[in-house]
């Protein structure tokens, strides 16, 4: 890899620097806000915050970290994974669709 | 099939390469073989029932073993005969069509195949062990749940084996059409059936983790003491039933949709035009695919969803006629105007348009939700998915065999007996199935045993049972055929139809076990026929002639696959008595233990060098 990235011309050199201080500037942020979503979340629950209010904040919480997760550190941002994504998002609306016909039409 | 490699080899050794192989094509062959075994015992299944209805209070067989025939035909027919066929098609044509040399993952590809297997004779071992399951092959709670003997559980035991197989066939299909397509061969440049088998492929991945899920409860409920179905618990029998048809519906999905793949490579090929619409057809298939999660309930209308959701899903299920009619009028108009060939082949698609769209129509007045409580759980029903299983899935099996039969194993099946095998076939069906529909709507209900005399139903019966004759007499045909070919016929070049559009008839027929010398360059849809338009002879390489890397063959996957048999026997007979848990013990050991060996031994493959390579195009592999 060392010797590949020499053989570049030096603008391009830059441009890649530049390209992974961006990225591991986004990585720090989303971790950094991973652990502050979960402090949040067990200080709630800690302190006894009233359930209405605590649920839905924790599947809130819970789905953003879940984004940062795929998008941010496992690359989906990232181009060619549209095919990821599809058959993701396909499985999501499957299972979806599976819970709202138990809790709607089973289980009223 | 290989008989002239068997004398030269002996016995044993082309036994034990195919229970190795990895190779795509012989995996086809495995798949052929296994699939046809069980279909003609699914069919053997049908003639039974067939001549128990026959005459009135005929008593052929008995109540019980009527109820194990009607469950084991269905279960049979769609489990163990039509997937297995249609992953033989799979194997056998799609890395041919993409320009690759093998699935993604050959190893996992065998696998699936062992899985299967195993998972099919677990079902059909329970014949001869005390009754085979009992409940109707969509297996309803209570009645499974509460079924004496051991039936049942031969079902939950192996519909879970071979649905683990099918599972793993459909991911590696998945990533092979998305990961190992020719340079060139863009997803609009797909040929159709490669497309269809892409979103039958989702379609497997996403409809069968509801099966296992629901064989799980099921499996809990029947050997564990669990009470998932048993409303006296605070269960609930209608789980059962919306987990099935969650997973059942896109099968039938995954059922045609290769199949209508299939027939629009044959109307394009035997017309000598390119499909008309082709992005069309592959919305509509994309479509199909989407809507067939959406409409499980319309199984369900007379359960007691209420109106709401009975009409959410009678919509629903209208909807989906309109994708399909893109479908049959784009194959009308691709005909039209074409250079036709009336080959078996075509013959077998042909027939299909008029058939499948009866079926399509009956479908939709059994998709009026008001209008099902009357036809629910008649002949009707029954009339309506056999004339779009046999006329849909049936005939696109017999067309596909027919088309791509030169490709697997180098000899055009014989015309003449393939148009005589067809009509009684057509004949027949068509008189089994078509007059089921008024027995039907005269009240005749489905899964009876017998009918009485004076009733009206006698003799719209013995047309049905006579028409089941003619399709037997199609069938064995066809069998003579398949014999008769393999001895008399001549063996054939790569593009055996001359009019030859994929990828597929740019190699020789049989391909050899590499596929493809050097990897094609795909220059537009249909890349076979643009060459040919150029001048050309055959496809333009993408690469330079090197070095090939292929997978070695392993008999890892059949040990796996018997591990699980064997424990599925043990999970089943431990109920009697806890000693069969050393089956269990010894299966699983056999199953983690082979998985093991094959994580912690490194297996690279081997290569096919240059100079063999070069040695075989002297042979005339290349063109």
């Amino acid at each position: 890899m060392a010797d590949q990235s020499h053989s570049k011309p030096v603008h391009h050199q830059e441009y890649e620097k530049k390209q992974h201080r961006e990225e591991m500037k986004q990585q720090v942020l989303t971790f950094a806000l991973m652990i502050l979503f979960t402090f949040i979340a067990f200080g709630m629950v800690i302190f006894e915050v009233d359930s209405y209010f605590i649920i839905p904040t924790l599947i809130i919480l819970a789905v953003v970290q879940v984004a940062f997760q795929l998008y941010y550190f496992m690359h989906m941002k990232n181009k060619g994974h549209d095919m990821v994504a599809v058959m993701m998002y396909g499985g999501v609306a499957v299972a979806a669709l599976t819970i709202i016909t138990f809790t709607s039409i089973i289980w009223w | 099939m290989s008989t002239a490699v068997a004398q030269k080899r002996g016995l044993g050794a082309v036994i034990w390469d195919y229970l190795t192989t990895v190779d795509h094509k012989k995996i086809a062959h495995l798949y052929l073989v296994s699939g046809g075994l069980f279909f003609l015992i699914g069919g053997l299944e049908a003639m039974i029932i067939r001549i128990q209805l026959m005459k009135p209070d005929n008593d052929f067989i008995s109540a019980g073993l009527y109820n194990e025939m009607i469950t084991m035909h269905g279960t049979t027919m769609i489990f163990l005969a039509a997937m297995p066929l249609i992953f033989a098609i799979m194997n056998a044509v799609v890395p041919l069509q993409i320009g690759a040399r093998d699935v993604a993952f050959p190893f996992l590809n065998s696998l699936g195949f062992w899985l299967f297997l195993f998972g099919g004779l677990m079902l059909n071992v329970s014949w001869f062990t005390g009754g085979a399951p009992d409940a109707g092959w969509t297996n309803y709670a209570p009645l499974s749940t509460t079924s004496p003997g051991h039936g049942v559980d031969y079902y939950v035991m192996g519909l879970q084996i071979s649905g683990a197989g099918t599972l793993i066939g459909g991911i590696n299909f998945l990533v092979t059409i998305v990961n190992m397509r020719a340079p060139g061969m863009t997803y609009m440049r797909m040929p159709l059936f490669t497309w269809s088998v892409f979103v039958t492929s989702t379609l497997i991945l996403f409809a069968f983790p509801a099966l296992t899920v629901g064989l799980f409860l099921m499996m809990f409920d029947r050997m564990f003491g669990s009470a998932f179905f048993d409303v006296g618990l605070g269960g609930n029998a209608i789980i059962w039933e919306h987990l099935f048809w969650i997973f059942g519906h896109p099968e039938v999905y995954i059922l045609i949709l290769p199949l209508f793949g299939a027939f629009s490579d044959i109307f394009s090929t035997f017309s000598k035009k390119r499909l008309f619409g082709y992005s069309a057809m592959v919305f509509a298939t994309v479509l199909i695919g989407f809507l067939g999660f959406m409409v499980w309930a319309h199984h369900m209308f007379t359960v007691g969803m209420g109106p709401i959701a009975n009409s959410i899903f009678a919509v629903a299920t209208m909807a989906i006629a309109v994708p399909t009619g893109i479908k049959i009028f784009n194959w009308l108009f691709t005909m039209w105007g074409g250079q036709i060939r009336m080959t078996a082949a075509m013959l077998w698609s042909i027939a299909f348009i008029p058939s499948f769209t009866i079926g399509g129509m009956t479908g939709v007045m059994l998709a009026a939700a008001a209008a099902d409580f009357q036809y629910h759980d008649t002949y009707f029903v029954v009339g309506h998915f056999h004339y779009v299983i046999v006329g849909g899935v049936a005939f696109g099996l017999f067309a596909s065999l027919h088309y791509w039969w030169p490709k697997m194993f180098g000899k055009v099946l014989n015309e003449k007996l393939g148009k005589l095998a067809f009509w009684p076939f057509f004949i027949g069906f068509h008189l089994t199935f078509f007059i089921q529909h008024f027995l039907g709507l005269m009240g005749m209900p489905r899964r009876y045993w017998v009918f009485l005399e004076g009733q009206g139903l006698a003799t719209g019966n013995l047309i049905s049972t006579i028409g089941a004759f003619f399709m037997a007499i199609g069938t064995i045909i066809f069998l003579i055929n398949v014999v008769y070919t393999s001895v008399k016929e001549k063996k054939v070049s790569g593009d055996p139809w001359e009019h030859g559009r994929t990828l597929e008839w740019s190699i020789p027929s049989p391909p050899p076990h590499y596929n493809f010398v050097q990897t094609p360059l795909v220059r537009g849809l249909d890349p076979l026929w643009v060459e040919k338009m150029d001048g050309k002879e055959g496809m333009t390489p993408a690469e330079p002639l090197g070095d090939i890397h292929m997978p070695n063959a392993s008999i890892l996957p059949f040990t796996i696959s018997l591990g699980t048999f064997i424990a599925g026997f043990g999970f089943i007979y431990q109920v009697d008595d806890p000693i069969w848990l050393v089956a269990v013990f010894a299966g699983m050991g056999l199953t983690l233990g082979s998985m093991l060996t094959r994580s912690l031994k490194d297996d690279l493959g081997h290569h096919i060098h240059k100079e063999e390579l070069e040695e075989d195009i002297k042979k005339g592999v290349g063109k």
